[in-house]
């Protein structure tokens, strides 16, 4: 007992690089980014006393003089502008019209000259409950109102869940894009990859060294090194657009590059390794004398592939499509470069929440609505692929 | 190991209790002449791999109904062979004909030849029934008739328990079976099997080999077998075609083959022998007189191709020499010194020294014990002895 103790300790202690790592660089990150999402402590953190007193207030009445007072007590005590206007900016997004009713009662506030003896005195408003009810709403730590933006949903003064009006209305229109494009990519990667792969599986030697070799040769650049080559050759005076007219297939250029069909081009070169692979790996394993054997049997070459070849290797597609589509969905540089404005992804988006604007609650909501829809898909894999006939 | 019973016959009752094992012993029914009409004809076929030639200008008539197994060492030639019947490979230069028509640029899947791989070749994602129902699917059958055909099919192999299991629920021998069944369902007008029981243990192998000889037997089927196991071809072909080095050495019945080796490469690869060396000193009747390195003269059977004075092997099956105290007048005699006695259950084997050259005698069990030393003679007759002439190369260095 004593020696597989041991034994244990050791495996942990050989592991506990590997542990610490993934828990500093990955899970905490992740937990912390999904934290963000759904953390609301703008307006906690600088009304600690209102916090307090607004716990025991019945939310329908008119606000009582602690109230007030303890309000005064927290705005008087800030000293951060920038948290007080993150603070304002959140009261705001709840009830409209806290901009100006806070920067006249903190102007107030701050005249030493003549101390205001409450808020109402400085602004009728401060005496109606739904000034009140948004602070009491907004002091809760926890809000999903970044996860339901993230989908174009917001709630409405009653608490109900609505669609947000059109023009603040577009993380779902970029999502769509987003499996839209990503879906077209994985359809590329297979048209393109399938064929590859079996060729590649056909082949021996050095025949097939430099087939694989020449598929992972994308995997061993630099993102931005591929990218820019792309934007070499698909530009209006590039390469292909010469070629194309010197064949003459077309009389002018053909736009190929900050819309669309650059993007798909771009990102199926960059994603086509993780199709190629996991088909190749299946194909190696299906015994060569199989389509042999049902052409002996009466079988067409095209039949044969599709009874025999292709049900067989089905699981290596369906393991490349997860891979390329998972990856094409967190995309971010390709699209930015080749792509024209109607073709950028989530991940744009994400990057302008959190680089742009600061707003880590949004760009961790974006996160987390990525990371769902990643494990939506592998779960659905996981399931087809248990029940996949033939598995030993 | 208990033995199974014959797939092919509910009762077992043909396969009779004293299994035919040595040629020796094979009954007169397998020197049945072959070529009742010529089927298959390879037409001088030639296959180069590269730089490599693996068939060089064979030529081979197999006819209706015939078992015939190509026999021979790897890389002789025999499943490339087999492969350009079937249409996995084309022949570099020659034709194949089949029932008088050239197949060469017929595809694999036209030819109409079931093929039993060494590997099976089973479909893991299809039951044994879907693996069956494949070529009588490609054949656009009705449901009802696959259906009937694949029951009776699996009835052939006693596997209808196994109907819908996956072929890797199966044992090996299990699977031999689903490929042949698989094979023989769309009646192919010939069937190929390369080695296809290589991979079973002796026992399953020795009963798979009388299952399909009775296969062929009953169902009239043409079937090509390839093999590296020199009784497996002698216990199952009509006619045996020795392989090596991408032509056919020898063909003929299994009897034809052992007794009457007309190389020395037949002589060695199939069955065990003792090569002597000598020089043709007459030859009369039928009969060469060959002298030996140490003087003493053999008479043995001779066909033509020899001429007196050639540098010769005789070939004697060592099952065919008798050990005696005595010289016999009526036996070619040698004089010779047992080195070693090993009792092998069915026989003794007894090794000798004619001299400085070695024998090897099997002697029957009944036979008594011989020391280490004891003085014999080696004695068989004229007609238990071959003059194997020397190849053409060897021949002139012979005479230099």
């Amino acid at each position: 007992m004593s020696a597989r103790a041991s034994r244990t300790g050791r495996s942990l202690f050989l592991l506990a690089p590997l542990l610490l790592f993934l828990a500093g660089f990955f899970v905490w990150p992740l937990f912390s980014m999904m934290s963000q999402a759904v953390s609301d402590t703008a307006v906690l953190r600088l009304l600690p006393q209102s916090a307090e007193v607004l716990a025991g207030w019945d939310r329908k009445s008119p606000p009582t003089p602690e109230m007030q007072t303890a309000l005064i007590a927290d705005l008087k005590a800030v000293e951060d502008t920038q948290a007080l206007g993150d603070m304002v900016r959140r009261l705001n997004s709840a009830r409209s019209g806290f901009r100006t009713l806070m920067s006249k009662t903190t102007s107030a506030l701050s005249d030493e000259a003549d101390p205001p003896a409450d808020l109402v005195s400085i602004d009728k408003r401060w005496e109606r409950p739904e000034f009140w009810l948004a602070i009491a709403d907004a002091l809760s730590p926890l809000t999903d109102r970044n996860l339901l933006a993230a989908v174009d949903l917001g709630r409405n003064a009653d608490g109900e869940i609505e669609h947000l009006p059109a023009d603040q209305s577009v993380n779902r229109v970029i999502l769509v894009r987003t499996f839209w494009i990503s879906a077209l990519v994985t359809f590329a990667c297979i048209a393109i990859g399938y064929p590859y792969a079996i060729i590649a599986a056909s082949l021996s030697g050095w025949k097939r060294d430099v087939m694989l070799a020449a598929v992972l040769l994308p995997l061993w650049t630099s993102l931005l090194v591929r990218t820019a080559a792309w934007f070499i050759l698909l530009q209006e005076q590039g390469l292909i657009n010469d070629v194309l007219q010197m064949l003459g297939l077309t009389s002018g250029p053909v736009q190929l590059i900050f819309n669309r069909t650059g993007v798909v081009i771009a990102m199926t070169h960059v994603l086509l390794p993780f199709m190629v692979l996991p088909i190749y790996s299946v194909l190696i394993t299906i015994p060569k004398n199989l389509m042999p054997a049902a052409a002996s049997l009466g079988a067409h070459p095209l039949r044969a592939f599709l009874r025999v070849l292709l049900p067989l290797s089905l699981r290596g597609v369906a393991a490349g499509s997860l891979l390329v589509f998972i990856s094409a969905i967190g995309y971010y540089i390709t699209p930015a470069l080749i792509g024209g404005p109607g073709d950028q992804m989530i991940s744009s988006i994400i990057a302008f929440y959190a680089i742009g604007s600061a707003n880590w609650g949004m760009a961790g909501a974006l996160g987390v609505v990525l990371l769902a829809a990643t494990l939506v898909l592998y779960s659905v894999y996981a399931r087809l692929s248990a029940d996949e006939p033939g598995r030993r | 190991m208990r033995r199974r019973r014959s797939f092919l016959l509910p009762g077992g009752e043909k396969v009779a209790e004293g299994r035919m094992r040595g040629p020796a012993l094979c009954p007169t029914a397998r020197a049945r002449e072959p070529l009742l009409a010529e089927f298959i004809r390879f037409d001088r076929i030639t296959k180069f791999y590269g730089p490599l030639c693996v068939v060089e200008n064979l030529d081979l008539g197999i006819g209706k109904g015939e078992f015939v197994s190509l026999l021979g060492p790897s890389g002789s030639g025999k499943t490339t062979l087999l492969m350009m019947l079937a249409g996995f490979e084309q022949p570099t230069s020659g034709t194949i004909l089949v029932d008088g028509q050239a197949v060469n640029d017929v595809p694999t899947h036209k030819r109409d030849m079931g093929v039993v791989f060494q590997s099976y070749a089973l479909f893991p994602h299809m039951t044994v029934g879907e693996n069956i129902a494949f070529p009588l699917e490609m054949r656009g059958l009705g449901k009802a008739e696959i259906a009937d055909r694949v029951t009776r099919a699996l009835d052939m192999v006693q596997l209808s328990a196994m109907r819908e299991r996956r072929p890797a629920q199966l044992s090996g021998g299990q699977q031999q079976r689903v490929a042949l069944a698989r094979a023989l369902v769309f009646e192919p007008r010939v069937v190929l099997m390369d080695e296809p029981l290589g991979a079973l243990d002796k026992q399953l192998r020795e009963q798979m080999q009388l299952d399909i000889r009775d296969l062929h037997r009953r169902l009239g089927l043409t079937i090509v077998f390839v093999t590296h196991d020199q009784s497996e071809a002698l216990t199952m072909s009509d006619r045996v075609a020795v392989f090596n080095k991408g032509k056919i050495e020898q063909i003929g019945t299994p009897r034809q083959v052992y007794d009457e080796p007309a190389t020395r490469f037949v002589a060695e690869f199939i069955g065990e022998t003792n090569l002597i060396e000598g020089v043709v000193a007459r030859i009369s009747g039928g009969e060469a007189a060959v002298r030996l390195a140490s003087g003493a003269e053999i008479v043995s059977a001779v066909s033509g191709g020899v001429a007196e004075g050639a540098t010769v092997y005789l070939s004697v099956r060592p099952e065919r020499i008798e050990l005696a105290e005595a010289r016999n007048a009526a036996h070619n005699c040698l004089e010779t010194e047992v080195t070693d006695s090993v009792y092998q259950g069915d026989h003794l084997r007894v090794e000798l020294a004619a001299g400085s050259h070695p024998l090897i005698a099997k002697l029957g069990r009944r036979s008594r014990e011989f020391e280490p030393g004891t003085k014999v003679f080696a004695a068989f007759s004229a007609g238990d002895c071959r003059v194997i002439a020397p190849p053409d190369g060897q021949r002139q260095a012979a005479a230099s």
